[in-house]
């Protein structure tokens, strides 16, 4: 194995070992800190109970990121297109930022209900900002030369958008995605705890009020492997979109 | 034949070009060599319409027009190749462009790789292959317009020593395979020389001819040659007096 997989696993262990053993020799009792183990076990041993609430989660993540796509696309493009539809929408695009998201979680829950809407909307309002802001980004930085040599190909704005300006942006593209499903999760767990009847999320606010911290700590543990799941997966397409590009680059 | 006449832009008071006039000859090698910034891609850019004259007159073939967007091909000292496209679909970019079919591109492509020392590498990215053979890919593409007029932009300053000499081999099929008139700027008085039917040494703020030289020997020619020896320093004595380095 690679030093470089090496050092962070062998810290990582430290870290479990230390835990572990903190519970077990300072008897910490299970529904304050439980032990590494025991978390495993329940995620595990509980996975019945588990899994089905993860792949409620997970829908409403899919589903939040193809919300988010399908806003963000479009919304790049016409911006790099139309610099006055751009003009327009910079200053709601940024405000929608500064407003906390979060906190429009229990309203999205009064107008869309309990079930998935409420949370595919907030995981795709969080996921959009990320990837229309580096797309925007990605066509802006084309360099002014191929952008004249498209001009003098006598190239359409279509055609200069998919034969130019869309390949070049897509190493930002997927920058954008990448910071855009790490953060997928949060949204949908947000939405969970504010009021719904499954997932994650919901799970965890029934375990926490019973103090069944290590199913909270279990659905963490899944939680977090769909993370790192998503992650894995936007760079296996990563690679496959960019297979043109020279591995030193790809890292 | 292409007929500038006039030419004249100004940024914000400051004339670039001033009552510029040149003419390229069919099938002729025109070569403008000056000082660097004397506003000599300015030029390129008021000729392609990039950036708007303020005045002047162009006429090519006898018909007046007024940019040369859709009559020239254009070739700069970067290659400009895409690099998720192999070198025969970056050749074949502005046929894509102009909707010819895929297959009947690569066919036109495919015997200027024969031309150009390509063959074999139609299906190698861009960043599989040598500066040279990127910038005859890119010379392929110039073709690939099917233009007439050809205007180069120092289209080897990017490469070594070596490899400008061979492709300045290459820049030469242009006139004499291909039959394109060409005009073309550069700061390298050898490859000037060695190319050059006309050469019109450039002055700086505003940019106009100080000198023409005409050059009748024959090409290919060679380096070493005493009449050629003789022709550089005359050239290079008028451009440093106009650099005044």
């Amino acid at each position: 194995m690679k030093r470089a997989t090496l050092l962070p696993l062998a810290l990582f262990l430290v870290v479990l070992t230390a835990w572990e053993a903190f519970c077990r020799l300072g008897g910490i009792p299970d529904f304050i800190l439980p032990p590494p183990t025991r978390i495993l076990r329940v995620a595990l041993g509980d996975a019945a109970i588990l899994l089905p609430h993860a792949g409620i989660t997970l829908v409403e993540i899919l589903a939040g990121i193809a919300l988010a796509l399908a806003v963000a696309i479009p919304l790049a493009v016409g911006m790099h297109a139309q610099p006055a539809v751009e003009r327009a929408l910079a200053p709601f695009l940024i405000a929608s930022q500064a407003v906390p998201v979060f906190a429009l979680a229990p309203l999205l829950v009064v107008w869309l209900g309990y079930g998935l809407a409420s949370k595919v909307l907030m995981a795709g309002v969080i996921i959009f900002f990320p990837i229309t802001v580096s797309l925007l980004e990605g066509f802006k930085s084309c360099d002014r030369n191929y952008r004249i040599l498209f001009q003098l190909m006598g190239a359409s704005k279509l055609q200069a958008l998919r034969k130019l300006y869309w390949p070049w942006a897509l190493p930002y593209f997927f920058a954008g995605l990448k910071v855009g499903v790490s953060v997928a999760t949060i949204g949908a767990v947000i939405g969970e705890w504010v009021g719904a009847q499954q997932g994650l999320g919901y799970l965890m606010i029934q375990a926490n009020a019973r103090l069944k911290v290590d199913l909270v700590f279990a659905a963490i543990l899944w939680l977090s492997l769909m993370g790192v799941g998503l992650w894995v997966l936007v760079g296996i397409i990563e690679k496959r979109c960019l297979w043109w590009k020279p591995a030193s680059d790809m890292e | 034949m292409l007929v500038i006449k006039n030419l004249t832009k100004r940024f914000s008071g400051q004339p670039i070009v001033e009552r510029f006039d040149l003419t390229v000859p069919s099938n002729g090698f025109t070569v403008l060599i000056g000082p660097s910034g004397c506003g000599k891609s300015t030029l390129f850019d008021l000729l392609m319409g990039i950036v708007p004259m303020d005045q002047g007159d162009l006429t090519w073939q006898g018909q007046t027009v007024v940019a040369l967007q859709a009559l020239a091909a254009y070739m700069q000292q970067s290659d400009l190749l895409l690099p998720w496209l192999t070198l025969e679909r970056n050749a074949c970019l502005p046929a894509d462009v102009a909707g010819v079919p895929p297959k009947q591109s690569a066919a036109s492509a495919g015997a200027l790789f024969v031309k150009f020392g390509l063959e074999g590498f139609a299906n190698y990215l861009p960043s599989m292959v040598s500066g040279g053979m990127r910038q005859r890919c890119a010379l392929a593409r110039t073709l690939m317009f099917g233009r007439d007029l050809v205007l180069l932009d120092e289209p080897l300053s990017s490469l070594d020593a070596i490899t400008r000499r061979q492709l300045q081999a290459y820049l030469l099929l242009l006139q004499t395979e291909f039959k394109k008139s060409i005009l073309m700027v550069t700061h390298d008085v050898e490859e000037a020389l060695l190319l050059a039917d006309d050469l019109l040494v450039l002055t700086a703020a505003p940019m106009r001819i100080c000198e023409r030289f005409r050059l009748d020997m024959p090409k290919p020619r060679n380096i070493a040659d005493r009449s050629f020896l003789e022709i550089k320093s005359r050239v290079l004595a008028r451009l440093e007096k106009e650099a005044r380095w």
